[in-house]
C-alpha cells in the first residue's frame, strides 16, 4: 500500500476512534492470548528451500540466505559457506559470490583473501523460515529497488 | 521505466565507471539519479547493543529508506550485525501506537476496562490525579518510575530530575539494574569509579582474550568481528571461552571451557592461586597500587526478607562489608582453590584450567578479560566482577593497550544514560550518590534547589519495585522505554500481580503494544530512535549524538517531551513539604516545570536551525514545542556534574562537538578524549609523578577482595532436576518488541526454543522439534525442543531465550539477586522438562 494511502486510512481510523469509540483491542505480539495463559504450540516451521536469491529492500542490505544453514559450520578450521560462495568456487557451485567489500580490512586495505572481520558470515547473513510475519511492516523501499 | 534491482545495481555501477571514464552508455539516463532521488544520509548510533556501532540513516521524503554501517566510525568501520542492518525497518511495524489509551468503562477510568483513546491532556490529567493522590496519601515512596538504558542521555537526566528533585523520590530505576548493576558495584568496590578503564582498541593489541559468560559472537557481534580478525591474523593470539554451555564463541576458542553454573567463582580464585603459587605476582605493582581486603561472605540472595535463605544468611545486613587483609592471608585464602578441588567442583578438565590460568600468569602475555551477563546476572555478580579484577591487579595487567579487564555493557546507553546520569535509586549524576551529603549539596547547587530538597535514603531497586507494587507500597508507577513485564524475573509471583493490583495505577510509554503495555492502565504512544534528537554512551565510554531524521507517527511524543510536559502539572506546594517552602518562599507558586526546566540554564539556548556539516536541515520537535533548545540545555547543565563535581575524571565534551564527531570517549579534557584511564600519559587526571593512579579511591589504590565460592540460590534437585539458563539470540534485541516486527529478523528466528542435550531430551520422552513443558516452582511455559544448532548445553542444563512475547520464560525465573548489586540472577534456577 502506498504511503499516502496508508496515511489516509490511518486518519480515517483515528477519526472513528476519537469519536469516542473503544480502540481495537490492544494486542501485543501474544495476539489474543492473555499474559497468564500459556501460548499455543508453534506450528513447526521449515527453512525456505534453496532457490533464487531473495529480493533486498535497500542497496546496503546484506543478502538473506535462501537455504538452511543449520549444518554450515564456521570455525577456526574451516568455513563451510566459502566452499560455495568464494570467488574461486562460486561459478562451479552456481552460487552468489561474496561481495568485494569482504576483502577489505578495518583500515580499508584490500587483502588477497577474505578479511578476518568478515569471517563469521552468520553475524550478517541469516536464513528465512517459511512463515508469515507476526505483524506487517510498512517500510517502503525506494522505487528503484522495489520488486 | 522501473528497473529491477539487478538492473539497477549493474547500471549504476556501469554509470559510475563510465562517468569516471567520461563516456556515456545506453540506459544510463534512467540509471543516473534524478534530482528527486537524493537520499539524505546522517549518522546515528545503532539503536541496539552496547557496542555502539555508528550507522548512516538514509532519509527521503520524510521516511527512512535505508541504513548502512558508518564507514567513518572507529567502532565498526562500516560493519553492522544483522540487527543493525535492519534498523531502517524497526519504526515501521504496522501496530505503532499513535494515541494515548486509557482503560475505561462508560467514559470513566476503570482498571478492568477496555483501552480507549484519549487526548494527551486527558492522559496528563489522570496521571497528575493519581500521582498527587499517592503523594498525599503515602508520600514520595509511593510513586515510582522504571526507566531505561535505552533512554537518551537527556531523557534520563530529565526523568531523574523530575523524580529526585521534583517529587523528592528516589524510586527511579533503570532496566539497567537487570544487566549492569553488578558491574557497577564491582567497579565502585574495586576502583571507586564506574566504567571500564580500557577501550575497544584493546582488541587490536591483545595476545589473549578470555570470555567469561559473554556470548560476544551473538550479543556484541562487531566486537567479535574485531576479535576474530586479531585471532585470525595473529596465530600466537589465543582465545579462551568460558560458559555454562557450548555456544558460537566456541567456534574460535583455543581453550574451550564449559563449567558448572556458579563455579566461575571457584575458577577465578583458582587462577589467583595459580598466579601466586607460580611466582607470577607483580609485586611492585601490588605494593604501590593495591590494597587487599577480606569481603563479607554468606550474604544471602536478595530474596524477600522472610524467606529462609535470607533469615539464615549471616551477613545479609552488611553485604558489602569488608576488612583489611594481609597478602599472606589472601594467599592462604585462595590456596583452598587448588587444581583438584576446582576441577572437581566445576567439571572442567585440569589441563584447560591450567592453560587458562597461564594466560593470566605469563608476564609476557597481554590479556583482556571480557564479560557480560554470565558474571553480572549472578547471585554473586559483584563478587565475580571483583574477582576478575583481582587477576589483573595481581599481575599489573591493567590500563594499557591490549591488557586489562573490560566489562561489556548490554544496552546502548546503560553507560551513557543510566549509569553516568545516575538514574538509579541510590545515584546522582557523575558517580555521585544520594547517601552522601556533600554529593546532595553539590547537586542541589547545580539544580538551583533549596538545601535539603534531595532525599538521602535510596529508593526501591528494580526487583524491590515489583515487590512493592505487589504489596501496595508503590501506587503510581511510570514505565518508560522497557518491557519489564517480559524482562523482570518471577513474573507470576511478583511483576504481574504488582501491575494488576487494583491499588496501583500503571503508566507505560512505548512505541508498540508490548506485553507490559497490555498489562498497564494508561499507554502513552512514544517516539523511537531517530524520531527525536538523541545521545547514547556505549561500553567504551564513547558518547555519540544524533539528529532527528523523521517524525513520529500520529500523536506519539518522545519520552523527553512526556516527562517535561508532565512536570507542568505540579506546583511545588503539591510535592515539597511546608517547612522546605517556608524557608525558601521564593519557590512558592512555581511549577516543577519552572524549577526543573525553565530555570535559566536548561532553557538557556534559543531556538535554532539544526544542521549538519553539509548544510542539511533537520527537525527538532521538542525545540519547536518548548520554544528553546531543550536537549542542549539539559546536556550542558548535566555536564557540570562531570566538570565540577566531587568525583573527578568524568568530564564530557561540549554539545556541538559531539554532533560533528563520531563520538568521544570521556574523560574529555581540552577537547581530547581519554583511552586508557588511570595510566600516566593517557589519563589527564593521573597525579603528577605517578605511573598509575586509581583516583576513584581516596588513596589512589585499587582493592583486591578475598571472596569465596558460594552456591546458587536454587540448584537442581530431585523434582526440578535441570539448570535453567536464560539469555538471547543474535537476531533479536531484548524482548523482541522491535526485531520481532521486522519480517526478516522474525523469519530468521520466529519462536523461542529450548536448547537441551539430546540425551536429556530422550530421557524425558522428547526429541528435536516436539513441544516440551518447562516448569519451575513459579510457573510454566511451552517451547519447542532444539537439540542441535548454535547452543549445545551439557547434560543437566537447558537454555531458553527471552525475546519471545508468546513464551514468557520469566514466568519461571527466580527473583534472587546479588545482595550487593540487587541485580537478578537470570542464569540459574531449577527447572523440570516434560512432554506436553
Amino acid at each position: 500500500m502506498s504511503r499516502s494511502r496508508t496515511c489516509a486510512l490511518v486518519s480515517i481510523l483515528i477519526f472513528f476512534v476519537t469519536a469516542g469509540s473503544v480502540a481495537d483491542e490492544v494486542k501485543s505480539l501474544r495476539g489474543a492470548t492473555a499474559i497468564e495463559e500459556n501460548s499455543a504450540e508453534p506450528a513447526r516451521t521449515r527453512w525456505m528451500d534453496d532457490k533464487e536469491p531473495i529480493a533486498r529492500d535497500y542497496v546496503q542490505q546484506p543478502p538473506l540466505v535462501p537455504h538452511s544453514i543449520d549444518k554450515h559450520e564456521i570455525d577456526l578450521n574451516s568455513n563451510k559457506c566459502m566452499t560455495c560462495h568464494s570467488w574461486a568456487e562460486y561459478l562451479l557451485a552456481d552460487a552468489t559470490k561474496i561481495s568485494q567489500t569482504h576483502f577489505a580490512d578495518r583500515e580499508g586495505d584490500v587483502l588477497a583473501t577474505l578479511a578476518g572481520r568478515r569471517y563469521f558470515c552468520k553475524q550478517c547473513h541469516v536464513s528465512q523460515k517459511d512463515t508469515e510475519p507476526l505483524v506487517e511492516n510498512i517500510f517502503e523501499p525506494v522505487e528503484a529497488v522495489s520488486q | 521505466m522501473k528497473l529491477s534491482r539487478r538492473e539497477f545495481v549493474r547500471a549504476n555501477a556501469a554509470a559510475a565507471t563510465a562517468a569516471v571514464a567520461g563516456a556515456t552508455l545506453p540506459g544510463m539516463k534512467n540509471a543516473i539519479a534524478a534530482q528527486g532521488d537524493a537520499i539524505r544520509w546522517d549518522k546515528a548510533p545503532c539503536r541496539f547493543c552496547g557496542v555502539g556501532c555508528s550507522v548512516l540513516v538514509g532519509t527521503r521524503d520524510g521516511n527512512i529508506v535505508a541504513t548502512q554501517g558508518d564507514p567513518e566510525a572507529p567502532v565498526n568501520r562500516g560493519l553492522n550485525c544483522i540487527k543493525g542492518y535492519f534498523l531502517s525497518k524497526i519504526q515501521y511495524g504496522q501496530d505503532r501506537l499513535t494515541q494515548p489509551l486509557l482503560r475505561m468503562t462508560d467514559g470513566q477510568y476503570d482498571k478492568n476496562g477496555e483501552f480507549t483513546p484519549i487526548s494527551w491532556d486527558q492522559a496528563f490529567d489522570i496521571m497528575a490525579e493519581k500521582w498527587k493522590a499517592a503523594l498525599k496519601d503515602k508520600g514520595p515512596t509511593s510513586i515510582g518510575m522504571f526507566g531505561s538504558g535505552q533512554w537518551t542521555v537527556w531523557e534520563g537526566y530529565a526523568a531523574a530530575k523530575l523524580y529526585k528533585a521534583g517529587f523528592r523520590s528516589n524510586n527511579i530505576e533503570p532496566n539497567a539494574r537487570h544487566c549492569m548493576a553488578s558491574a557497577v558495584a564491582g567497579f565502585i568496590r574495586t576502583f571507586g569509579a564506574d566504567e571500564p578503564m580500557g577501550v575497544y582498541d584493546d582488541l587490536e593489541h591483545a595476545d589473549a582474550f578470555v570470555l567469561w559468560g559473554s556470548n560476544m559472537a551473538e550479543m556484541h557481534p562487531i566486537l567479535w568481528s574485531r576479535l576474530t580478525d586479531r585471532r585470525l591474523t595473529h596465530d600466537e593470539c589465543k582465545v579462551a571461552v568460558l560458559s555454562t554451555f557450548k555456544n558460537r564463541n566456541f567456534d574460535l576458542a583455543d581453550i574451550p571451557i564449559v563449567f558448572a553454573p556458579q563455579t566461575d567463582l571457584a575458577i577465578l580464585n583458582y587462577i589467583a592461586n595459580h598466579i601466586i603459587q607460580s611466582g607470577s605476582v607483580n609485586e611492585e605493582f601490588l605494593e604501590k597500587h593495591v590494597n587487599i581486603r577480606r569481603g563479607n561472605a554468606d550474604i544471602g540472595y536478595g530474596l524477600r526478607p522472610e524467606t529462609a535463605l535470607e533469615q539464615n544468611a549471616a551477613n545479609s545486613g552488611n553485604t558489602g562489608g569488608s576488612e583489611p587483609m594481609s597478602f599472606e592471608d589472601y594467599a592462604k585464602f585462595v590456596a583452598d582453590y587448588d587444581l583438584d578441588y576446582t576441577s572437581e567442583l566445576s567439571g572442567v578438565p585440569k589441563k584447560n584450567l591450567q592453560a587458562l590460568a597461564e594466560l593470566y600468569a605469563d608476564p609476557d602475555k597481554k590479556v583482556v578479560s571480557y564479560w557480560t551477563m554470565g558474571f553480572n546476572q549472578h547471585s554473586r555478580g559483584t563478587w565475580c566482577n571483583n574477582l576478575v579484577y583481582n587477576l589483573h591487579l595481581l599481575t599489573g595487567k591493567i590500563s594499557e593497550p591490549g591488557n586489562g579487564p573490560f566489562s561489556l555493557t548490554g544496552q546502548p546507553s546503560a553507560c551513557g544514560t543510566a549509569r553516568e546520569v545516575g538514574t538509579f535509586a541510590h545515584r546522582l549524576p557523575a558517580d555521585l550518590v544520594v547517601a552522601n551529603e556533600a554529593h546532595r549539596t553539590f547537586s542541589e547547587d547545580v539544580w538551583q534547589l533549596p538545601k535539603g530538597t534531595l532525599p538521602a535514603k535510596p529508593g526501591y531497586h528494580a526487583v524491590l519495585q515489583n515487590r512493592m507494587l505487589k504489596d501496595s507500597k508503590i501506587n503510581a508507577y511510570w514505565v518508560m522505554c522497557n518491557n519489564n513485564m517480559q524482562a523482570a524475573p518471577n513474573m507470576n509471583e511478583e511483576t504481574y500481580p504488582g501491575y494488576r493490583n487494583p491499588d496501583n495505577f500503571i503508566v507505560v510509554s512505548d512505541p508498540y503494544p508490548t506485553v507490559t503495555a497490555t498489562a498497564a492502565d494508561l499507554i502513552l504512544p512514544t517516539s523511537m530512535w531517530v524520531e527525536k534528537e538523541g545521545a547514547y554512551g556505549n561500553a567504551e565510554r564513547r558518547t555519540q549524538f544524533w539528529r532527528q531524521q523523521v517524525r513520529a507517527p500520529g500523536e506519539s511524543r518522545s519520552d523527553l517531551w512526556q516527562v517535561v510536559e508532565f512536570s507542568k502539572r505540579f506546583k511545588v506546594e503539591d510535592v515539597w513539604p511546608e517547612d522546605l517552602l517556608s524557608e525558601n518562599p521564593e519557590y512558592r507558586g512555581k511549577t516543577l516545570y519552572d524549577v526543573l526546566y525553565a530555570n535559566g540554564v536548561v532553557n538557556k539556548y534559543a531556538k535554532q536551525k539544526v544542521t549538519d556539516t553539509a548544510g542539511n536541515e533537520y527537525e527538532n520537535d521538542e525545540m519547536e514545542h518548548f520554544g528553546y533548545y531543550l536537549q542542549k540545555g539539559l546536556y550542558e547543565e548535566y555536564r557540570v556534574f562531570g566538570l565540577k563535581g566531587p568525583k573527578k575524571g568524568h568530564d564530557l565534551g561540549d554539545f556541538d562537538t559531539y554532533h560533528s564527531t563520531r563520538g568521544m570517549r570521556w574523560p574529555v579534557v581540552d577537547g581530547k578524549e581519554t583511552l586508557w584511564r588511570y595510566r600516566a600519559g593517557h589519563d589527564p587526571f593521573v597525579a603528577d609523578g605517578k605511573e598509575i593512579d586509581f583516583y576513584g579511591k581516596p588513596d589512589g589504590k585499587a582493592v583486591i577482595f578475598a571472596l569465596p565460592y558460594e552456591p546458587a540460590a536454587e540448584s537442581p534437585d530431585e523434582e526440578y532436576d535441570l539448570w535453567l539458563v536464560t539469555g538471547r539470540v543474535l537476531e533479536h534485541w531484548h524482548s523482541g518488541s522491535m526485531t520481532q516486527r521486522v519480517p526478516e529478523l522474525y523469519r530468521a528466528f520466529p519462536d523461542a526454543v529450548v536448547y537441551m542435550h539430546p540425551e536429556d531430551a530422550k530421557a524425558r520422552g522428547l526429541r528435536r522439534g516436539v513441544a516440551a513443558k518447562l516448569s519451575t516452582r513459579r510457573g510454566e511455559v511451552t517451547m519447542q525442543v532444539e537439540t542441535r544448532g548454535r547452543n549445545q548445553p551439557p547434560q543437566g542444563l537447558i537454555f531458553a531465550p527471552w525475546f519471545d512475547a508468546r513464551r514468557l520464560i520469566n514466568k519461571l525465573t527466580l527473583d534472587a539477586t546479588c545482595p550487593i548489586s540487587k541485580e537478578a540472577d537470570f542464569k540459574k534456577c531449577a527447572v523440570k522438562v516434560s512432554s506436553v
